[in-house]
């Protein structure tokens, strides 16, 4: 080591990184098993980006509507395109209404209905009878802020149960070991941002809750902090990621900020039109029309500004009405919105339309996982090999239930049921306070020499100004418009911008607060996933969920109805080689309680 | 009369630097900002920033991302959300309290004068020590106590009334832009929760599901916890999410009387 840092050591059952929604519900769940547990976290818990989603929760409570846990299952896998896992994909929605009854009971303060149950609204893609149709009300809403009072009750319930937080500590790799059976997690290495300490957390399990990477992008809905840190340890400990060519565009980001607007913005009957004042939606759509799933909606704005009816001098946004809908009914289920519309476009929803265009919004793809939070990998032929002692949850993970296309409401869902999921497996699966190997010897290194590089970069080219470039690049040639030659050139430009990262240089040398440490760090872990996101799409010959290719327009089940894994080499723009294999779908179902959903042609 | 001190870290004498704009630029804003680091043993300062509003966005967190991204990395504030929910941002920019990344830099007027969120230690440069105000959530449980059995596999019902009386108190971020420009709370904030905190003590009063109401009110029932507040409202003005917390303040006030006779 080129400079000696003292380290500081701690040992648990239970490390889960991050304190989102998912990181918060494992955290809880491993506290309350009795097992030692510390949840690392960049920010304050409530300052998770979680905190920013809006629209809802999606469960068959059947409140508003008739529903079934059927109907929903069969909506997640139409709307995942055929990608997801339906196994993993029962377990959530049947999982689902206890979750959120959970969430009730812990004092989340849902909007009501006249006999006090819960409110639900309707969100793109969720229907009744099995995809038949008519909408169904499934998405259960505080208002539109139901990530705020989530988190919020989510850290809230934290103060009750005994797990230690770490709060403003950045985790900057795993502790890696190779086992019997190949790769294990042995723990995490963390600095702390007010005094510059190393601590090294050695555990049984560390569980990955770090969210998205959005901020790959140019224009994202995603906070400045979801940098996809889980998935850059993940590449560096030589494991794969999965399905990353899954990017889903949100319909709706305010045109310029790029601030979300609720898909339950249609939901309570806000619709769009192009510079003619059309409802396009209607063609493109015509039974769930405004609310059809998120990239039907995203691809057809596209393909409106493309054809040259886009508004504004640039034709290159799309205008979204609300003003239609009664003013009282706006300030009682969308008074957020109704806020950033004024602050972030200037815009008074009550009498004018919106501007808006598809936003960079969620990941579906990321650290591959089975239904317990285990991290997967594939291993010669064996595409389910378990890697002990590491977990993921959350948008972090990849489970698979999203597959090619996440539906409105359902990252909430996602959170809640396999962050509980994952306590429940520690909880049947860990000791309390058992007994701990001592690490390799060289535990620390990769982080120690991964801090110190940075720390002493001295560079021409600082960190944001590569960080401009990856987002540009991704934006020009990873967006909701893919074809060959966009691809294949995104993909050596991709190469180009990484290899700039050799020459960062940072200017803050403090340890104290060093955000231009930490935000070095962060572009590193964002570069690996925006590099294999690229190959990724590049590589897969098929339009599938938000996956739509130009020069291949069809699904193509016979040769892709699989999972993308890519594995990534090195760190710090040395490297930079994408290996890609694959792993099945799994077209098997968790009982017999409900028959495997054969692929159809997705028609909205 | 009462003698303190101001924090040492809080005496401006450093000399500050200045970033001019760039040659060309025609809309120039001059950001001045506070700069503090615990590292290099030096007093704090204000250094200057020159920006061209052509080239930048409209918030003023946009023009402290563009000082950090362009003309000087070694700047140090918190953000995430950029759209007002995360509660990070909270600093206090032209003598007032509230969010970098919901003021637009066009509201300010002359130069844009930004310092740490007032009377909190400071870490470095715009970022605060947050862990009392943390410390003293947490003393007022702020969490759903009931002693009736939940439902099994139900929620509990609660009226779109009873629902609607915690509008105006669940949306808070804590983001301390209310607590910290309470002159209460600046002299007495070791004892007085301050306004951020009572809110949230009123927002389990007032959830009809709570039923802990008079727990709570025994804790609140101190001559400094609830008492200092000698409705100033300087809290209601500044909060960036359009709260109240002196009203609600007032409200626990009330309930303490009206449970008195
Ligand atoms: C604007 C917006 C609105 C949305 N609305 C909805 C909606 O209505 N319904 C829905 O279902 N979904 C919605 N989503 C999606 C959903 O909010 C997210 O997918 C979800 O909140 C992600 O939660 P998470 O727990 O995985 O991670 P996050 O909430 O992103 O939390 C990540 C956590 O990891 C920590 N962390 C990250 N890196 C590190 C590190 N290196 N060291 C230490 N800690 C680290 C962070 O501090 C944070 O605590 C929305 C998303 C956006 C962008
Ligand atoms: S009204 Fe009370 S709490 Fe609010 S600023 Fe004044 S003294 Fe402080
Ligand atoms: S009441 Fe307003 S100012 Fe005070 S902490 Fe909450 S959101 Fe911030
Ligand atoms: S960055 Fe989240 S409130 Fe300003």
């Amino acid at each position: 080591m080129p400079e000696a840092y003292k380290i500081i050591d701690h040992t648990y059952d239970t490390v889960v990184v991050g304190a989102g929604g998912s990181g918060l519900r494992a955290t809880m769940g491993s506290a309350e098993a009795g097992l030692k547990t510390a949840c690392i976290t960049k920010v304050f818990p409530t300052r998770s980006h979680t905190v920013a989603a809006q629209g809802g929760i999606a469960a068959s409570l059947g409140n508003n509507s008739p529903d079934h846990w059927t109907w929903h299952m069969y909506d997640t896998v139409k709307g995942s395109d055929w990608l997801g896992d339906q196994d993993a994909i029962e377990y959530m929605v049947r999982e689902a209404p206890a979750a959120v009854y959970e969430l009730e009971h812990a004092g989340v303060p849902f909007s009501r209905n006249l006999d006090g149950s819960i409110y639900q609204r309707p969100f793109g893609g969720h229907m009744q009878n099995m995809g038949a149709g008519p909408p169904v009300q499934r998405t259960c809403a505080a208002a539109d802020r139901t990530g705020h009072a989530m988190l919020h009750a989510l850290y809230q319930q934290s103060l009750k149960y005994d797990a230690d937080f770490y709060i403003e500590y950045f985790a900057i790799d795993l502790i890696m070991e190779n086992g019997p059976s190949g790769p294990e997690c042995r723990g995490v290495i963390a600095i702390c941002m007010a005094d510059g300490s190393i601590h090294r957390f050695r555990s049984h399990a560390v569980v990955l809750a770090t969210g998205g990477y959005g901020r790959a992008y140019f224009s994202a809905t995603s906070a400045h902090t979801c940098t996809g840190d889980g998935g850059g340890m993940v590449l560096r400990a030589g494991l794969p990621l999965q399905d990353l060519e899954f990017v889903q565009f949100h319909p709706t980001g305010i045109y310029g900020a790029g601030v979300l607007i609720t898909e339950g913005a249609r939901g309570e009957g806000g619709y769009l039109t192009n510079s003619e004042g059309e409802r396009f939606m209607e063609r493109y759509a015509p039974s769930a029309k405004d609310l059809a799933s998120r990239d039907v909606v995203s691809r057809s704005m596209a393909m409106e500004m493309r054809e040259g009816r886009g508004v504004g001098p640039n034709k290159d946004h799309i205008f979204l009405h609300l003003d239609h809908i009664d003013p009282k009914v706006l300030h009682e289920r969308l008074p957020g919105i109704t806020e950033s519309g004024k602050i972030f476009a200037g815009v008074d929803l009550t009498r004018q339309p919106l501007p808006v265009t598809p936003t960079v919004h969620y990941n579906m793809g990321g650290i591959p996982c089975n239904y317990h939070g285990q991290v997967v990998t594939k291993v010669g032929d064996d595409p389910e090999v378990v890697v002990p002692g590491l977990f993921a949850v959350g948008e972090a993970a990849c489970v698979s239930v999203h597959g090619a296309n996440r539906l409105g409401s359902n990252s909430l869902i996602d959170l809640v049921v396999f962050g509980r999921a994952t306590g429940l497996y520690l909880k049947d699966n860990l000791k309390p306070h058992g007994a701990h190997r001592p690490l390799p010897q060289d535990s620390a290194d990769l982080a120690l020499s991964r801090l110190d590089h940075y720390r002493n970069a001295k560079g021409g080219s600082p960190t944001a100004k590569i960080r401009l470039e990856m987002q540009h690049t991704m934006q020009r040639h990873a967006a909701v418009f893919r074809d060959s030659e966009l691809l294949a050139e995104g993909v050596v430009k991709m190469g180009e911008v990484n290899k700039r990262l050799q020459d960062v240089g940072i200017e803050d040398r403090t340890l104290i607060w060093n955000t231009d440490l930490i935000e070095t760090l962060e572009l590193d872990n964002l570069m690996s996933q925006a590099v294999s996101t690229m190959t990724c799409a590049e590589n897969r010959k098929e339009s599938r969920g938000a996956h739509a290719h130009e020069d291949y327009p069809n699904r193509d089940d016979e040769n892709w109805m699989k999972h993308s894994i890519n594995w990534f080499e090195g760190w710090g723009g040395n490297g930079g080689a994408v290996k890609i294999d694959y792993r099945p779908v799994h077209q098997f179902t968790l009982t017999e309680e409900v028959e495997y959903i054969k692929p159809k042609a997705r028609v909205y | 009369m009462a003698e303190f001190q101001l924090p040492a870290n809080s005496r401006i004498t450093g000399k500050g630097k200045a970033f001019p704009a760039p040659s060309g630029a025609r809309r120039v804003k001059t950001f001045s900002i506070y700069r503090w680091s615990p590292d290099d043993g030096q007093n704090p300062r204000y250094d200057s920033y020159d920006i061209d509003l052509d080239d930048c966005g409209p918030m003023v967190l946009d023009a402290l991302i563009k000082i950090k991204s362009e003309l000087d990395p070694t700047l140090t504030f918190r953000r995430s959300c950029r759209e007002g929910i995360c509660g990070s941002c909270a600093m206090n920019i032209d003598g007032s309290n509230t969010l970098a990344c919901t003021l637009a830099i066009d509201d300010v007027k002359g130069d844009v004068r930004i310092t740490p969120l007032p009377h909190m230690h400071v870490v470095k440069d715009l970022v605060p020590d947050m862990t009392h105000f943390y410390a003293q959530y947490a003393s007022i449980k702020p969490w759903l106590q009931t002693v009736t059995p939940e439902p099994a596999l139900k929620e509990r019902k609660q009226s779109p009334e009873d629902r609607s009386k915690l509008d105006g108190l669940y949306e808070c971020i804590l983001c301390a832009c209310c607590s910290t420009s309470c002159p209460s709370y600046w002299w007495n904030s070791d004892r007085f929760l301050g306004p951020a905190i009572l809110l949230q003590a009123y927002r389990w009063l007032a959830d009809s599901r709570d039923e802990m109401t008079g727990e709570r009110l025994d804790q609140l029932e101190d001559p400094f916890r609830l008492y200092r507040c000698h409705t100033i409202m300087n809290c209601a003005n500044v909060c960036p999410k359009g709260l109240n917390p002196a009203k609600a303040i007032a409200e626990i006030k009330k309930m303490m009387v009206t449970r008195a006779v």
